[in-house]
C-alpha cells in the first residue's frame, strides 16, 4: 500500500542466534553424525539461503535413538511426577528465556514473520511446557484412575508449519506422563528441534529422554514401524497419515494423528463485520495459511456478501509481504518450493474451474518461495478448491442463505478439523456450534489456541486429541 | 443543512427510525476490537518513518489547557507555545491549534490571529454538558464571537444513554448551526458511554448531525482516548465517507502523553481510515503534556542524544 505514511525497515537482527555450519542427530544426549554419513541441507525460504547442513537420519539411526529412549525410559518412568515436572518446568523457563533466538531461528528456517514468532509460537511453546509440567505430578487426578503409567518409548513425527511448537506438543504431555520420546522433525525445518535439544542438555534432562532426528520420510517410516515403539504421534498430512493407520493397524502401538482441514468460516448477517474481517485475515492467513485448522471456507451469508468482501479486498491490501524479519511484516514466505508449487497448482485449478480469482496488489520478492494472498469468490462445493486442502494463502468463498445451509455446507467436507462463526447472537452460536462436525470450533475469533484447550478431528482430519486434561491420554496406558 | 443531513433525513424522521438505525449498525466484538488495536500496536516505526511521525503528531496536536486557573497569561504562554513550539529549532511544525475555555478564546486568539495555528474552544457546558440548550448554546456563541475557529461541544451522555437519541441529534444540529462557520468537534466521552457499540452508535450520530469531527472525550473522566475507541471511530468515518462521500475528522484526547502513543494511534490511522486522515485538517490529538515528549523525540532523532526536559519549554 503506497502511503504518505511508510514504514521505514525494522528488521529483528540475525545476530541473536548463532547457526551453526553443520548439525548431528541428538541421541542419547549428544549429538552424532548419521550411520550412513548422510546429510541435508536446509534452506531459509524468503532468500533460500542454505542456513546449515543437517545429519539425515536413517534406519540405524532409528534403531540407535529408540534404543537410548527405551534405556532412558526406566528410569524417567520412575521418577516421582513432581521431578519430572521440576525439568518441564526449566525447560519452559529456559524456552523463554531464548525466544527471541529461537525465534528468529524459526522465522529463518520456516519463512514465517517473525511478528507471529515473537507473539505467537515461542510464548505457545513456553505455555505449552508449564502447563504439562503442572499435570505431571497430578496425573492420579487426571480421569484415568490412580497411578496411570505411561506407554513407553514414544515415536513422533511433526510437520514444518509450527516447528518448535509441533515439538511442544508432542514432547511436552509424553514427558509429563513418563514417557521417552524420538521425534523426527520435517526436512524442510530441523533447526529449532536441534536447538530445543541443547535446551534439553541445559536444563539437565536425564540423557535419552528426548531424540531428535532430523531427516526425510523413510526416516519418519522407519520410526513408526519400529518394533520398539509403543505409541505414535503424527501431525501432517492426510496421504501420510492413513499410510500411518495401515502400519500400526494390527500392532500393539496406540496411535493419534493429526491431520488436513478445510475449515469453515461461517459469517452470519449479524456478525460483527470489522471483527470478522479481521477473523477471515488471521483464519486464513496466518503463517500463509500453512495451518490444518485455516479457515480456508469461507462461508458467508448472501445478505451480507458484498459488503463483506469489499471490506475484506480493502483490509487484504493493508497486508504487509516480505522479509519474513522485518517486525511489521504480516505475510512471510512459503516454506518450499515444493509447497508453492501445490498451492499454485490448486489456485490454477480453481480458475480453470471457473472461480473468480482475486490478489490485492503486491510485489513478490525474487528470490525466495512467495505466494500472493489470494482469494476465490463464486466457488461452490463442487470446486476443488472448496474441498481439497490448500495449505496456502488461498481463502475459497462460498455463499449461504440460512443458517441450517450454512452447517450443511461446512459439514460437507471430508475434514472436520476446525470452524468459526460470526454472529452477535449467542444462542445462534450455541445452537451451529452444536451442529458442526470440527474439532475445534471458534465464535466471533478464529486461530486462538491455548494449552489448556484439546485440540484434534473428526473424519479425514484425524483422531485423539492433543492440549488440555484430553492430551494426557495419549500417553497415558489407559 | 449538511449534506449528511439531507441524506440522513428519512433515518432521522423520528426517534424510533433513529434508533433503528443506530442499532441496526453491526455490532462490535469487544475481544476483537482490542486484539486488533493491540496488533496495530506492534508496528515498529523507525528512522525516516519515525521522524515523519513525530512531525505529523506535533501537526496534529490541539495543544489544551482546560483548568479552572487558566488566566490570559497562561493561554498567551501556551499559543506561544504552539506558535513556537522549539525555540532551537525553527523547522519544528506548529501544533494545530489550541484549545481553552470560551472565556479564553480572545487570549488565545490575541496571539494566534494572522497565523495558521487556530483556537479551539470547548463549549456547550463543557465537560458534564448537564445544562439548558440554551445556556449550552449561548456557551457556543461567545465562544465564536471571541473568535474561537473550532468548537469542542460535548454530546448530553444521560440522553444517549437513556435512549433519547433524537435529542442529541437535534442538540448537535443546534449547536453546528450556532457554531456558523467553526468546524465542530462532537466529544461522546467514550468512557462515560462504556459500550463499544455505544460508541459506533455515537459516531454515526455525530456525523449524521453534521459533527466535522468526532472525539473520544474530554480527559475529564477515568477511561479517555484508546487505542480501540479510536480504532472504532476511524471505522466509522471510514464507513461514513464510503457512503455519503462526506469526510469526518477523528480527535482521541485524554492519556496520550508520549510519542511512543502517539505514532500508535498515527498507524491506526493509516490502516484503517487511510493516508486521507494524515493530516491535521481530519485528524487531532487533544494533549496537553504529549507535546513535550515528541520534541524531546525530535531532537533525539535529529541530534542522536537525549536532551531532558530542560531543553524544552514549559508553558
Amino acid at each position: 500500500m503506497a502511503s504518505a505514511f511508510e514504514y521505514a525497515p525494522a528488521p529483528e537482527s540475525r545476530s541473536v542466534v548463532d547457526i551453526a555450519p553443520s548439525y548431528g542427530l541428538f541421541i542419547d544426549g549428544e549429538f552424532t553424525e548419521a550411520a550412513g554419513g548422510k546429510v541435508f541441507k536446509t534452506v531459509s525460504p524468503s532468500t533460500e539461503e542454505v542456513l546449515s547442513e543437517v545429519a539425515q537420519a536413517g534406519a540405524e539411526d532409528v534403531d540407535r535413538a529408540v534404543a537410548a529412549a527405551r534405556r532412558a525410559f526406566e528410569k524417567w518412568s520412575a521418577l516421582p511426577g513432581a521431578e519430572r515436572a521440576k525439568y518441564l518446568f526449566r525447560i519452559a523457563r529456559i524456552v523463554q528465556e531464548r525466544s527471541r533466538e529461537l525465534a528468529v531461528l524459526e522465522t529463518l528456517d520456516n519463512g514465517k514473520p517473525i511478528r507471529e514468532t515473537r507473539d505467537a509460537d515461542l510464548p505457545l511453546v513456553a505455555a505449552h511446557f508449564f502447563y504439562y509440567a503442572g499435570w505431571a505430578d497430578k496425573l492420579d487426578h487426571a480421569g484415568y484412575g490412580r497411578d496411570p503409567r505411561p506407554l513407553g518409548v514414544a515415536g513422533q513425527v511433526i510437520p514444518w508449519n509450527f516447528p518448535l511448537l509441533m515439538l511442544a506438543w508432542k514432547i511436552a504431555p509424553a514427558l509429563a506422563a513418563g514417557n521417552t520420546v524420538v521425534l523426527k522433525p520435517a526436512e524442510t525445518t530441523p533447526l529449532s528441534a536441534l536447538f530445543f535439544a541443547d535446551v534439553c542438555r541445559q536444563a539437565g534432562l536425564p540423557r535419552g529422554v528426548v531424540n531428535i532426528l532430523p531427516g526425510y520420510g523413510d526416516a519418519g517410516a522407519a520410526l513408526v514401524a519400529h518394533e520398539g515403539v509403543d505409541k505414535v504421534a503424527f501431525t501432517g498430512s492426510t496421504a501420510v497419515g492413513k499410510a500411518i493407520a495401515r502400519q500400526v493397524a494390527g500392532t500393539r502401538k496406540k496411535v493419534t494423528l493429526e491431520l488436513g482441514g478445510k475449515g469453515a468460516n461461517i459469517v452470519f448477517d449479524d456478525a460483527p463485520l470489522d471483527q470478522a474481517v479481521e477473523g477471515i485475515v488471521t483464519g486464513i492467513f496466518f503463517n500463509q495459511g500453512q495451518v490444518c485448522c485455516a479457515g480456508s471456507r469461507l462461508l458467508v451469508q448472501e445478505s451480507v456478501q458484498d459488503e463483506l468482501l469489499d471490506a475484506l479486498k480493502r483490509r487484504l491490501s493493508t497486508l504487509r509481504l516480505g522479509d519474513p524479519l522485518d517486525k511489521n511484516t504480516d505475510i512471510g514466505a512459503i516454506n518450499s518450493a515444493e509447497q508453492l508449487a501445490r498451492i499454485s497448482a490448486l489456485a490454477d485449478t480453481g480458475e480453470a474451474e471457473g472461480a473468480e480469482r482475486w490478489s490485492p496488489a503486491c510485489e513478490l520478492p525474487s528470490a525466495g518461495y512467495w505466494f500472493a494472498p489470494t482469494l476465490f469468490t463464486g466457488v461452490t462445493q463442487a470446486h476443488t478448491i472448496a474441498r481439497d486442502e490448500i495449505f496456502g494463502p488461498v481463502l475459497s468463498v462460498l455463499t449461504f442463505r440460512t443458517p441450517d445451509e450454512a452447517v450443511a455446507k461446512a459439514n460437507n467436507s471430508q475434514y472436520g478439523l476446525s470452524a468459526g462463526i460470526w454472529t452477535e447472537k449467542g444462542s445462534r452460536i450455541l445452537a451451529v456450534a452444536s451442529k458442526l462436525r470440527a474439532g475445534v470450533v471458534w465464535a466471533n475469533t478464529f486461530n486462538k489456541f491455548d494449552p489448556t484447550s484439546p485440540f484434534g478431528g473428526y473424519k479425514e482430519s484425524g483422531f485423539g486429541r492433543e492440549g488440555g486434561r484430553h492430551g494426557l491420554e495419549a500417553y497415558l496406558d489407559v | 443543512m449538511p449534506h449528511s443531513a439531507t441524506a440522513f433525513a428519512d433515518v432521522t424522521a423520528s426517534d424510533s427510525t433513529l434508533r433503528r438505525f443506530l442499532h441496526g449498525l453491526p455490532g462490535v466484538d469487544a475481544v476483537g476490537l482490542e486484539a486488533r488495536a493491540a496488533s496495530l500496536g506492534t508496528r515498529s516505526i523507525k528512522t525516516t518513518a519515525k521522524a515523519y511521525a513525530i512531525d505529523l503528531a506535533i501537526s496534529m496536536i490541539d495543544l489544551t489547557t482546560l483548568e479552572g486557573a487558566d488566566t490570559p497569561g497562561k493561554v498567551r504562554a501556551l499559543a506561544g507555545k504552539a506558535l513556537n513550539p522549539d525555540p532551537t529549532d525553527r523547522a519544528t511544525p506548529r501544533t494545530a491549534a489550541v484549545c481553552v475555555y470560551p472565556d479564553m478564546v480572545a487570549a488565545a486568539k490575541a496571539v494566534l490571529a494572522g497565523s495558521d495555528v487556530k483556537v479551539a474552544s470547548v463549549a456547550t457546558a463543557f465537560p458534564a454538558g448537564r445544562a439548558a440548550l440554551d445556556v449550552k448554546l449561548a456557551d457556543t456563541r461567545d465562544a465564536v464571537a471571541a473568535g474561537a475557529d473550532e468548537i469542542d461541544m460535548v454530546i448530553d451522555r444521560g440522553a444517549f444513554l437513556a435512549g433519547d437519541y433524537l435529542k442529541v441529534y437535534e442538540e448537535i444540529r443546534a449547536v453546528k448551526e450556532a457554531s456558523g462557520a467553526a468546524r465542530l468537534k462532537v466529544i461522546f466521552e467514550t468512557g462515560e458511554l462504556s459500550t463499544y457499540d455505544n460508541i459506533r452508535r455515537a459516531s454515526w450520530l455525530g456525523m449524521i448531525a453534521g459533527a466535522d469531527f468526532i472525539k473520544t472525550s474530554t480527559g475529564k473522566v477515568g477511561v479517555n482516548a484508546t487505542p480501540a475507541n479510536t480504532l472504532l471511530m476511524l471505522e466509522a468515518v471510514r464507513d461514513f465517507r464510503a457512503q455519503t462521500g462526506v469526510q469526518v475528522g477523528v480527535k482521541p484526547a485524554g492519556g496520550i502523553r508520549t510519542t511512543k502513543d502517539a505514532v500508535k494511534f498515527l498507524v491506526l490511522v493509516n490502516e484503517t481510515a487511510g493516508e486521507d486522515w494524515l493530516d491535521n485538517h481530519w485528524f487531532r490529538f487533544g494533549a496537553s503534556s504529549l507535546l513535550n515528549d515528541l520534541l524531546m523525540q525530535r531532537q533525539k532523532l535529529a541530534t542522536g542524544r537525549y536532551s531532558g526536559p530542560d531543553y524544552v519549554t514549559v508553558d
